[in-house]
């Protein structure tokens, strides 16, 4: 497995913050009040029930969502303030990775990991969907690292979604990103494809320093993975720590069994082992 | 068998189950008797319930209610269109029938270069604009609106008009042709694609864009590969139309066999009308196989 670049050891490493971040949908608050500071190289795990807005911060952070009140800072860059082509590049540089992999089934899957250049293409050049034999280099190892070498003139669309979702990832590494946001990435996913994704991203972060962040909504997979696990309940953060921090009682309170005598984790789990019932 | 007592939420459900049902019952009589009360009303404004004078056998004059009275002045018109044709002299028949062969197949290719004409420029207009007008593409509401509504003007206004205009400025010949079709056919793809465009999953347009995409890019990357069939079928679909809308243009002087359509009009040519429809009827069949084989082909095919 290859290592990341050399440009990745002279990049700089910057504190991701966010300070009172929060959007309003409506009249509900999907993100509220959110403040956090995400160190370089960590593998932070966001986690919470369907709708408590883990969804909304990564996309907030990526800024396919804009805020509607509070900022983001990386470094000292303000990643709020982004517009046009500087905002287009702090999309590649956080790339992002989606629960349906967000692919395009019709094209190759060469053509599909290369959209992570198209942020360094001119019009011209996209319209003709022309690449460069460097960007095919690149695109092409990075699909090799991931184990789809052989797949890369097949298209998207045909692949298990396991191959897709590493197909995305791809596209992620190739934008030659400092962060990698994965929103849900192995809920559409069986056991052992999930742990594939889990491990890729994993690598991703050991190996060539990216600081990952990825909703999760099974327990055991945050804590079998993350460094950090921080938890959301209406839009506010609820619980930032480590995993053994995340208590028996935590968790009651994260997802508010409501009516729930007991919260069994294992019936959420996706990890690919058999559950013994103790 | 055995009969449980239903539960109070079967039992809601029954309730409002026969609301629902007596509810679309009552909806489905009164928009029948709206659309049967509208559709009398526009037979009545169309003369069809018109009583007219016709001329009996005899010389007496009668009145009788338009259709049956109509019928055999049709049958007449048609039965003057066909031409003299016997076994023994059959070749000269037909020469005879098409006389003008010559002139005709000048035509006839004519018109099939202003159909094709047309169809690459309607096809460019239509392909460019479909993206603004698509509501989930578009980059803004303004955009969206004017070129809605500029597409919208395009393809209400017939093809005739627009060759009528187009005559009046740049004179008789195919160039008003292919503008005046090429204007209706943009504005009628353009409207189509927007649709398909509308259709389309938006997800993938959401990674090109988390990538680092522009507006272009997720339009060529994201957007195209999904309607591409779409537009090809179209596309085809809509050549087949053009050349039937070239062959009749020519009747306000803007090329084609149109032009000889309106000769034999007026100078009461029964059998150039029936010659000149035999050979637009030949081309637009061959044009719809060829095309429809090239669909078929097309949407098989692994395009991007």
């Amino acid at each position: 497995m290859s290592r990341g670049s050399s440009t990745l050891l002279v990049m700089e490493q910057h504190t991701l913050s966010l300070s009172g971040l929060g959007r309003q949908f409506g009249s509900t608050r999907a993100v509220d009040a959110v403040n956090l500071d995400i160190a370089p190289g960590q593998f932070v795990g966001v986690i919470g029930r369907s709708g408590a807005g883990k969804s909304t911060l990564l996309r907030l952070i990526n800024r396919l969502v804009d805020p509607t009140e509070g900022t983001i800072k990386f470094g000292a860059q303000e990643v709020t303030a982004l517009k046009g082509r500087a905002l287009r590049q702090w999309r590649r540089d956080c790339a992002m990775i989606f629960q349906q992999f967000n692919l395009v089934d019709r094209l190759d899957v060469l053509t599909n990991v290369l959209v992570g250049r198209l942020a360094d293409h001119g019009l011209l050049s996209s319209l003709a969907m022309r690449f460069t034999d460097a960007e095919r280099a690149i695109a092409i190892r990075a699909l090799d690292r991931l184990e789809l070498a052989p797949q890369a003139l097949q298209r998207a669309g045909t692949l298990s979604g396991g191959q897709q979702q590493r197909v995305a990832i791809a596209r992620a590494l190739v934008q030659n990103p400092r962060i990698m946001l994965a929103d849900e990435p192995i809920a559409s996913l069986d056991p052992g494809n999930a742990t594939r994704v889990m491990d890729a991203l994993r690598s991703i972060n050991r190996d060539d320093g990216i600081t990952v962040l990825v909703n999760l909504h099974t327990l055991d997979t945050a804590r079998a993975y993350c460094d950090r696990i921080v938890a959301m309940r209406a839009g506010r953060v609820m619980f930032d720590g480590v995993a053994r921090q995340l208590t028996d009682d935590v968790v009651r309170d994260i997802y508010g069994s409501d009516g729930l005598a007991e919260f069994n984790e294992a019936v959420t789990s996706t990890a690919a082992r058999a559950y013994v019932p103790a | 068998m055995t009969t449980f007592p239903l539960s109070p939420a079967v039992q809601a459900f029954e309730a409002a189950y026969a609301v629902a049902r007596r509810r679309s019952r009552l909806i489905w009589l009164v928009s029948t008797l709206v659309f049967a009360v509208l559709f009398m009303g526009a037979a009545l404004q169309s003369d069809f319930f018109k009583i007219t004078q016709v001329t009996l056998a005899d010389g007496s004059r009668a009145e009788r209610w338009i259709i049956p009275a109509g019928l055999p002045r049709l049958g007449e018109y048609l039965y003057k269109t066909i031409p003299s044709l016997s076994w023994d002299t059959l070749g000269s028949d037909i020469a005879a029938w098409f006389w003008a062969w010559r002139t005709w197949a000048v035509l006839l290719l004519e018109t099939i270069l202003i159909a094709f004409m047309a169809t690459v420029f309607g096809v460019a207009g239509g392909f460019l604009l479909s993206f603004p007008a698509a509501r989930n593409l578009s980059p803004n509401p303004w955009v969206l609106w004017i070129t809605r509504r500029f597409l919208e003007i395009a393809r209400t206004v017939p093809e005739l008009v627009w060759a009528l205009i187009f005559v009046f400025s740049f004179g008789i010949g195919p160039m008003a042709g292919v503008m005046a079709i090429a204007l209706h056919a943009m504005g009628a793809l353009g409207k189509l694609y927007s649709e398909a465009n509308e259709n389309i999953d938006m997800r993938p347009l959401d990674g090109i864009k988390a990538s680092g995409g522009t507006w272009a890019q997720q339009i060529r990357f994201g957007a195209v590969p999904q309607v591409l069939p779409n537009i090809i079928s179209y596309t085809l679909l809509r050549f087949e139309i053009n050349v039937r809308s070239s062959s009749i243009i020519g009747y306000v002087g803007a090329g084609g066999l149109g032009q000889e359509f309106r000769t034999a009009v007026s100078l009461q040519e029964y059998t150039d009308l029936s010659a000149l429809f035999v050979i637009i009827f030949v081309t637009v069949m061959l044009i719809d196989y060829g095309s429809e084989k090239l669909r078929h082909r097309f949407i098989g095919l692994g395009l991007r």
